[in-house]
């Protein structure tokens, strides 16, 4: 009986250290104790824009991407698959909360109660036309081998973004960055290695993985045109602009896809992107509706 | 290599050997000699735990597309990635005396072996979400802190591991509820209902009262079960009322009331007549449970061949 | 109330109709599964890498990526080793204990891992 009381305590202090999964409890404000005073020269509404265009795709993404969870593949998929949920999920808050910050919460207030926080008042209570993530993170998952090539894509993408965003003059963005660039390298490879596996293995999954590769490749058509909105902040410093790092996207992916003994569509031309103006696929709405029923059931609520 | 003067020791010595381990509170490791009866038992039940994670995935994993906060949505992801992580240490541990993961989860889909009937039981609103960290979880522990000293060495280890991370779910359960209970009304009532589905059926947990428990004597003789199963419901119930009252919820038990005499509560007669519809598979989602998992196994089962057929083609 | 036992984590788990025990390996007559991995970890700078645990992979790099995943969380810093269970020699299990001679056998914690009839003793 000693020895089990001993493992109580044991459990009431193992907080940190050893463990491997749980979280913890220290889920709260994501941006607590960080400066979130907006640099000189630079308009808070542009900022909160950008924000929220980057961290939309990140919860788009996630929320596509947990759709597997007790549907993966193989055990060892089921935690991969969560890993990289968790890692999204954790760049759209901070992302959506910085958007907040910086004023931009667009018609959310309107429905959300003061004791929501701006990172799920603008998660919440936004509607489809407000939500501003390319197409590729809201198009319908797929087979396997279509959430891997998207992710691929999404991550290779996202990485070159994160990469440069670690130099620009708005520190919160900064620092969400430099936290974001060793995880989408882990998805970026996770991604890679699936792909690769895939369309080098049987001819049932190579045959998956083409089809893949040629559902998901139109979408990148929207990924290297700036809006106006980055255009101002890319000569602020604040912003990247998606054109500059096309090329190296384009040689990311072409070198894995060629790897995997799969062809390689023609690259798609640049056309802005309607997901960046609020123009959405009919998968967003059915993706928002289960996303945010319930807080909308109970705008007063909190959890 | 093996040194020419020893014999091979006699069926009795043998079992002399593991009695004295047992005895004297040691662990059995795979490669020691063990009873053939010691080592199916603990398979099936090794494996009946890790089923038990696996499939405990599902009702929770209902609510991560619906997860009213992107905190709580956090949470509840981490959380269903524990359990997953969980089933694997657990299938391993399986592994150790000879089990086949592939080969227990075709015959927990076919229906062979079993899981927890907890789970059996469906989430109707985000607060049971709070309640099966609670109370479903908070059983779970006072099942499984014991196994942590469990005869089987590598069933304690992967135990060990299982309640470190098992209490961040009880904490986070309990924390939603009493966030919830501090919300509006429509919030309180729902965590009030969700009490009154899951209290019973997490008593049920603990097993079939001690006198009604063929099983139990051999596994406690083995060190392999530490506690009867009226002790340790017990001591849940006596944990779980002070919880209760400090949440501000009603125990669905009218019969609830301290012994001032030993210090414990008592607690009214368990109806098992539902649970044995529960567990002989008239459960609301026995059913749908099987389904998904068969589904998991079957619909991408061209995604392991995939891997498998490039790693021959790449090993050289 | 024959019909439930406690035994595991989780509590009451049916217990008939008689399940044939998943004791018997039956690998050669399942379709193919991924290899078992035991996982290895440097948790700090100066301490051992130590065993803790396995998984299934395809190949050596994808083990080492799960094992990032479900050991260590992708912590920076901690060193993996991972090495397929097969491949792995294992003394007897209490070398000064003279009734367990050597057996020689090729596995590290997964002694019955491959076929061995019922009616070999003393596996």
């Amino acid at each position: 009986m000693v020895h089990e009381e001993t493992v109580y305590d044991a459990l009431d202090h193992a907080h940190g250290g050893e463990g491997q999964w749980a979280f913890g409890t220290g889920f709260d404000d994501p941006l607590a104790g960080v400066d979130t005073t907006v640099p000189e020269g630079v308009d808070p509404a542009d900022l909160g824009a950008y924000c929220l265009m980057l961290g939309d795709d990140a919860l788009v993404l996630c929320q596509r991407l947990t759709e597997w969870a007790t549907r993966a593949p193989e055990l060892e998929e089921e935690v991969a698959i969560a890993n990289c949920g968790l890692d999204l999920l954790g760049q759209a808050r901070l992302l959506l909360a910085r958007a907040g910050t910086c004023g931009v919460l667009g018609r959310s207030r309107e429905h959300a109660t003061g004791s929501i926080p701006d990172e799920d008042a603008l998660a919440y209570f936004r509607d489809a036309d407000e939500f501003r993530n390319h197409h590729l993170a809201e198009a319908d998952g797929g087979d396997f081998a279509q959430t891997m090539v998207r992710l691929l894509v999404a991550s290779t993408h996202r990485l070159a973004l994160f990469a440069h965003l670690r130099t620009t003059r708005d520190p919160v963005l900064s620092a969400i960055a430099a936290k974001g660039v060793p995880e989408l390298t882990y998805h970026r490879d996770h991604a890679a290695r699936w792909v690769l596996r895939l369309g080098d293995g049987t001819p049932e999954s190579h045959r998956r993985a083409q089809a893949a590769v040629d559902a998901v490749w139109p979408l990148v058509a929207d990924l290297s045109t700036a809006t106006d909105v980055e255009r101002r902040l890319v000569e602020q410093g604040v912003a990247v602009d998606p054109a500059a790092v096309r090329d190296e996207v384009r040689d990311v992916l072409t070198m894995v896809v060629e790897r995997a003994t799969l062809t390689v569509p023609e690259w798609p031309a640049d056309r802005p992107s309607p997901g960046r103006a609020g123009e959405h696929t009919d998968e967003l709405a059915p993706l928002l509706a289960t996303l945010q029923g319930l807080a909308r059931e109970h705008p007063a609520a909190t959890w | 290599m093996s040194a020419p003067t020893v014999a091979r020791p006699t069926e009795d010595e043998l079992q002399a050997h593991f009695d004295a381990t047992i005895a004297a509170d040691r662990r059995v490791e795979p490669r020691d000699w063990m009873p053939e009866a010691y080592r199916k038992g603990l398979v099936r039940q090794i494996a009946q735990h890790a089923h038990s994670e696996i499939i405990g995935m599902q009702p929770e994993g209902d609510w991560l597309l619906a997860a009213p906060s992107l905190r709580r949505k956090a949470v509840l992801l981490a959380k269903v990635q524990d359990e997953a992580g969980h089933g694997m240490y657990l299938y391993s541990a399986a592994e150790t005396l000879g089990a086949d993961r592939a080969d227990v989860t075709d015959k927990l889909i076919e229906g062979r072996q079993k899981y927890s009937s907890i789970f059996n039981y469906p989430t109707l609103t985000y607060a049971d979400c709070g309640v099966i960290g609670w109370l479903v979880d908070g059983a779970a522990i006072c099942n499984q802190v014991p196994l942590c000293r469990s005869s089987y060495g590598p069933y304690a280890r992967a135990m060990i591991r299982v309640c470190k991370e098992e209490s961040f779910h009880q904490r986070q359960g309990y924390e939603l509820l009493m966030t919830m209970m501090r919300g509006t009304p429509e919030q309180r009532a729902m965590v009030q209902d969700a009490v009154d589905r899951w209290w019973w059926p997490s008593l049920m947990m603990f097993g079939p009262p001690d006198d009604d428990s063929p099983n139990s004597a051999q596994s406690m003789a083995w060190g392999v079960k530490r506690h009867s199963n009226d002790e340790l419901r017990q001591r849940y119930v006596d944990m779980s009322v002070p919880q209760a009252e400090a949440l501000g919820v009603t125990l669905p038990d009218p019969e609830l009331a301290l012994d001032p005499e030993t210090g414990r509560y008592r607690f009214g007669q368990i109806d098992w007549t539902e649970f044995k519809q529960v567990i002989s598979g008239n459960g609301p989602c026995n059913a749908e449970r099987i389904t998904r998992r068969r589904a998991a196994r079957d619909d991408n089962a061209w995604v392991t061949e995939a891997a498998t057929a490039y790693a021959d083609k790449h090993s050289a | 109330m024959s019909e439930t036992t406690a035994e595991g984590g989780h509590g009451a788990v049916p217990t008939g109709p008689e399940i044939p025990s998943g004791a018997e390996p039956t690998r050669a007559n399942t379709r193919r599964d991924w290899p078992l991995y035991e996982v290895f970890v440097r948790g700090k700078r100066g301490l051992n890498h130590v065993h803790v645990g396995s998984l299934h992979a395809p190949d050596d790099e994808m083990a080492v990526h799960a094992a990032r995943d479900v050991f260590t969380r992708r912590n920076e810093g901690v060193s993996i080793w991972v090495v397929q269970a097969k491949d792995i020699t294992a003394s007897s299990p209490d070398e000064k204990d003279p009734m367990f001679a050597p057996a020689g056998d090729k596995v590290y914690r997964h002694p019955t891992f491959y076929e061995i009839p019922e009616n070999v003793p003393h596996m």
